[in-house]
């Protein structure tokens, strides 16, 4: 429970960060909220010998609206999101997720950035950024790029950007009219992660379905969404039994792996209920 | 003369017993100003760490400590090899087995403790241990205890292989570790034949762990000089540790000294010595430095005593009425590699033959058997008497069983079958003496309250319309306050308790206890009994427990003796104190004793208002005028040996809702009536049942510690482990009888266990009901969400269209 000796530094710019990143590959990691990576380092399962705290780091914080996105820096709080005016406001989904993560002491250090990066398959933002198509700002050596949510998450602890890349910010679209969102989360009490848990973004046209996105955590090595099941949904009119024959696809997807929470199939059930349930309050929330 | 409101007001003012008093403990816990073990901080500490077992079955072909002792800042590295000098490679159990403090030769469970490191700072240790270099090779493990005896198990002990055929306990196997029988087998048997009806049932009784808020822990200091060791220990027993530290040192008794501080739960779990503790003591005798041990959470969960772990087979026999004939248990006990089971001497189940419970059951018959598995040691008694939760789910999960059976309400069967008020005492047929009880008075006070027939109709109508909800109920018996010396002790010493009181010139008192608390709220209710007993004031009584210097030697607080035995003690030592006060009084009215009425807090001569003494002023002329031939001072003290054990009773009600589709069962409702005779402080007595309900949910609902087929566990952070917070804790409604215990002096039966005992059975009871009408009888613990929709799914209930 005690980790293995580490120096520790704190620098103040994106820039400082790069450049410790850069001075010691390999040997280096990242701090933010510290609640995925201080567990690994009591067990030693992580023992990098150089610990960067990017907590100071003021231009990685804040949440502001630009145009129809809105931007939420990396090192933005768990409660930070809840707490958020704008967020409630013009992307709910958020705050939905934050305030079943954990607990209040880990909501209180945790950081979205930290969250998504951290490749978790049973961290829930992976899937909250699928479902809402976010898009990522990664700053490294060379520069900045932007890069899709889609696509980021590549398996378990493994994320699309360079080990001396920084994720900066993300960004959400805000949500249009007649949007409506549903996350659903199945844990064993607080404090755990989910048995299963999905996250649902759907736009409606009239009646029926102009765009529907059904992203899932903990059910693989790394969130992905439900394409077989979205495409059986989308330019349709959704009835209790579309919504059955997608669940159906969700279970199709699912590969999750066996611990105390269940077996591979009691969690395929799950994932599949957790994403019946969202589909629906989905819906009525478009239909506002 | 004085009048009734007046009497009312001065008694009000002593805050005795029956007052809700606020707890004296809590000011210091909740503003953080407790003093922990971990607290204990002396000048040129060392700090302990373990080096552990990654195998559950293994022999250790070397250990290198040559790197770890490289470390700057590392004074020793300790193996079984160092302790074997001084024999203290292995130590005794309390269940009369051996438990090696490190591994000798080989190691038994995962985690086991096989080196130990000392360094001048916890980090350095931790470096160190990672550093120590063992070669293990990998024998075969024996997991399951069904598979213990078979002919090719792997043998685990093979330190007492040849105990195997010492003609002194019949060992069939070496992983055997006893059989235990009570009742009248042959007298059971015949009543099984004759019966009309018979229901069986296996049920599990999974391995949970008791997990304190504090971990394990102790300071070791060994003065050289004067040849004296000062312990510091999480310890629910300071007086017994303190004879068996004397005992395996060789150090004398007077020159151990055992302080057990503020203590963060015990639950059991803290009533045993550990291999950490030991190793402390020899680490600071060699290095003559005090020296700290202070285990993680996951040493903790993965090594310390752990309870349960029962494989139960249940059987009733009755007639068509639901009337019982006989009982028959038999019970196989994995106890894992060494027997560190809690109990006193004599009893290898504890007290399981309480499993006839609140019954009049003509004839029974229990057989435990014990067997060693490559898993950590334990067997105690969490937050109940020596393996009464066990006997206490077993009858009463057969009551429900046979009702369902017979098609009797589980309130009527359990009606039906009650040891009624005019039995008391009454003997059950497995040998305890029920000192007293009305259950039917109980059973029927819930059934009221919550409207046990409304909710009967409320059910039937949503399994018409397909959903899940279920009724547990549960009417129990504990068997607490161990005990009458003659049937139970510990190592040799008997069970009693004792208690020291000095009352000083002014009139406050110092009281001192064998008993130690862990939680609950001792240093309130002491002082209440005082109070009432010697009409002096609660707040200015001063309760003092846990440093073996000065307290009276005590065997602890576990298995609810502290109120049926240590309050025993206290009542007894009060009364001694007023015998004597009497007489100082009668000395300074000039009357004699005899015409002297005690009322609330003075001596009044009989018919002559205005004469008197209170206890105040005699407390003064205690130490100045006593009549001739007295002693002076006002003190006493006394050893009470009970003569019966006590026997508090509840009934407890729960509804429970099932989610289909994800096998979440939620309580919506749980109602627990409980007596415990006299009520010394109502409010702690409402908190001790809040918590053991909590403890007893969490039992029910999710704990566990499972192993893979190599004997790893799996689940050992409160991650995995269910620790239920305040989010997942239902609302519990509480209410109470009282039928005081005729042979306690105050009448007091004993109250924290009773909760976790009785609500334990009641959850299975609720959630089985929820599935009774689809010819469901039994369903293991926990139930976890998954395991509750595995039955679901296996039923084919959570069909989507
Ligand atoms: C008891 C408990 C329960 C939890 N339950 C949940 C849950 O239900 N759902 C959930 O989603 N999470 C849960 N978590 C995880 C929690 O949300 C973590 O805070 C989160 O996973 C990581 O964020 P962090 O800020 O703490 O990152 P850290 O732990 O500091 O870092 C995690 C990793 O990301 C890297 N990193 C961090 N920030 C950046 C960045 N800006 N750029 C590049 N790399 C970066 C770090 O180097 C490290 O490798 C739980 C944690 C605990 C302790």
């Amino acid at each position: 429970m005690i980790p293995s000796e580490f120096e520790y530094h704190a620098p103040h710019s994106v820039a400082e960060a790069i450049t410790l990143l850069t001075q010691y590959p390999e040997e280096a990691r990242l701090l933010a909220g510290g609640h995925s990576l201080l567990p690994m380092m009591k067990l030693r399962f992580a023992e990098p010998a150089h610990l960067i705290d990017i907590n100071g780091i003021k231009e990685l914080k804040g949440i502001s609206e630009q145009g129809n996105v809105i931007r939420i820096g990396a090192m933005t709080t768990e409660s930070e999101l809840i707490d958020s005016a704008l967020l409630n406001e013009k992307c709910p989904l958020i705050p939905a997720v934050a305030r079943l993560i954990a607990d209040p002491q880990v909501r209180n250090r945790g950081t979205i950035g930290g969250d998504i990066v951290h490749g978790d398959p049973g961290n829930d933002h992976p899937a909250v950024m699928l479902a809402l198509d976010a898009r990522f700002i990664l700053q490294g050596p060379e520069g900045e790029r932007t890069v899709p949510a889609n696509g980021f998450f590549l398996g378990t602890y493994s994320v699309g950007m360079a080990a001396d890349e920084i994720l900066t910010a993300i960004l959400v679209p805000v949500f249009a009219s007649s949007t409506g969102y549903g996350f659903n989360k199945l844990k064993r009490k607080t404090g755990d992660f989910a048995t299963a848990a999905s996250s649902v973004v759907v736009q409606l046209q009239g009646e029926s379905c102009a765009d529907i996105r059904i992203a899932l955590t903990n059910a693989g090595p790394c969130a992905f969404r439900a394409e077989a099941a979205e495409d059986l949904l989308k330019g349709q009119v959704i009835t209790d039994a579309l919504i059955e024959q997608a669940a159906q696809k969700v279970m199709a997807a699912c590969e999750p792996d066996e611990d105390l929470r269940g077996d591979a199939e009691y969690k395929t059930h799950m994932s599949a209920e957790m994403a019946r349930r969202s589909i629906r309050d989905a819906l009525t929330k478009a239909k506002g | 003369m004085s009048t009734s409101t007046e009497k009312l007001e001065r008694e009000e003012k002593l805050e005795g017993i029956g007052c809700s008093r606020k707890r004296k403990e809590d000011p210091r816990f909740i503003q953080g100003k407790g003093n922990y073990v971990d607290d204990v901080k002396l000048p040129g500490t060392l700090f302990a760490d373990i080096v552990r077992s990654p195998y559950a079955h293994a022999r250790i072909k070397s250990i290198n400590k040559d790197k770890a002792l490289a470390v700057p800042g590392v004074h020793a590295v300790l193996t079984a090899a160092d302790l074997k000098p001084l024999n203290l490679h292995w130590m005794p159990t309390l269940a009369g087995d051996v438990q090696a403090v490190l591994a000798d030769e080989k190691v038994h469970f995962q985690y086991q403790e096989v080196a130990v490191v000392i360094a001048d700072n916890r980090y350095i240790a931790a470096d160190a241990v990672d550093l120590v270099e063992v070669e293990y090779e990998a024998l075969p493990v024996l997991v399951d205890p069904h598979k213990a005896m078979d002919a090719d198990a792997p043998i685990l002990r093979e330190d007492i292989k040849e105990k195997a055929d010492d003609g002194k306990g019949a060992h069939k196997h070496p992983n055997h570790i006893f059989t235990w029988e009570v009742g009248d087998d042959e007298a059971t048997t015949q009543a099984f034949n004759a019966a009309d009806v018979v229901v069986t049932e296996k049920m599990y009784y999974p391995r949970v762990h008791p997990s304190p808020l504090e971990t394990c822990g102790c300071v070791a200091s060994f003065d050289k000089v004067k040849s004296h060791l000062t312990l510091y220990i999480t310890s629910q027993a300071p007086h017994i540790v303190r004879t068996v530290v004397s005992l395996l040192s060789g150090i004398p008794e007077s020159k151990v000294r055992v302080i057990s501080p503020d203590i963060g739960g015990g639950f059991g779990n803290k009533v045993g010595v550990y291999p950490g503790y030991v190793t402390a003591i020899v680490a600071s005798i060699v290095l003559g430095r005090p020296v700290k041990w202070i285990e993680d959470r996951m040493e903790h969960l993965s090594t310390t005593a752990w309870a349960r772990d029962y494989h139960m087979t249940g059987a009733l026999a009755a007639d068509k009425e639901g009337r019982i004939k006989a009982l028959r248990v038999n019970v196989l006990a994995d106890h894992g590699a060494f027997n560190s089971h809690a109990q006193p001497t004599k009893w290898p189940a504890g007290l399981f033959s309480i499993c006839t419970g609140s019954y009049d059951i003509p004839v029974a018959h229990a057989k435990v058997e014990g067997v060693y598995t490559n898993k950590a040691p334990g067997g105690v008694a969490y937050r109940c008497s020596f393996r009464v939760t066990e006997a206490v789910y077993v009858i009463e999960r057969m009551m429900d069983i046979l009702a369902q059976k017979l098609g009797i309400d589980k309130a009527e069967i359990r009606r039906r079958n009650f040891v009624k008020p005019e039995q008391f005492p009454y003997h059950t047929a497995l040998g305890w003496e029920l000192d007293s009880g009305d259950y039917p008075k109980a059973l029927q006070k819930v059934l009221e309250a919550v409207d046990y027939d409304g909710l009967r109709r409320e059910q039937q109508e949503k399994r018409a319309r397909g959903e899940l909800m279920g009724i547990g109920l549960v009417t129990f018996t504990e068997i607490v306050g161990a005990g009458p010396s003659k049937a139970c002790d510990i190592l040799g010493v008997g069970m009693f308790e004792s208690a020291e009181i000095r009352v000083h010139p002014t009139g406050s008192v110092v009281a001192r206890m064998g008993t130690l608390s862990t939680g609950q709220g001792h240093q309130t209710t002491y002082a209440q009994i005082i109070a009432t007993e010697l009409g002096l004031p609660s707040e200015d009584i001063q309760i003092e427990e846990g440093d073996t210097d000065t307290a009276p030697y005590g065997l602890g607080t576990y298995g609810s003796r502290s109120t049926p035995v240590g309050g025993a003690a206290t009542a007894m030592a009060a009364r001694k104190i007023r015998d004597k006060a009497a007489r100082i009084a009668a000395h300074l009215l000039e009357v004699s004793a005899d015409d002297l009425d005690w009322e609330v807090d003075r001596f009044k001569v009989k018919g002559v208002p205005g004469q008197e003494k209170t206890m105040k002023e005699v407390a003064w002329a205690a130490y100045n005028n006593v009549p001739d031939g007295m002693e002076m001072g006002l003190e006493a003290t006394n050893y009470y040996d009970p003569p019966n054990f006590t026997y508090p009773f509840g009934a407890y009600l729960c509804v429970i809702d099932i989610d289909k589709c994800t096998g979440e069962a939620k309580v919506r409702r749980f109602y627990a009536l409980d007596d415990c005779g006299t009520r010394i402080n109502p409010m702690i007595i409402e908190g001790q049942i809040h918590g053991g309900l909590t403890e007893g949910f969490a039992v029910a609902m999710g704990q566990q510690m499972p192993f893979d087929e190599q004997g790893n566990l799996l689940g050992n952070t409160f991650m995995d482990y269910f620790i239920p917070t305040f989010v997942e804790t239902p609302f519990w409604e509480t209410d109470y009888t009282v039928t005081p215990s005729p042979h306690h002096p105050l009448g007091a039966k004993g109250v924290a266990e009773s909760p976790h005992v009785g609500s334990i059975p009641c959850f299975t009871s609720a959630i089985v009901d929820a599935f009774s009408h689809l010819g469901v009888t039994h369903m293991d613990m926990p139930h976890n969400a998954y395991r509750v929709w595995r039955k679901i799914h296996e039923l084919g209930l959570d069909k989507h269209e």
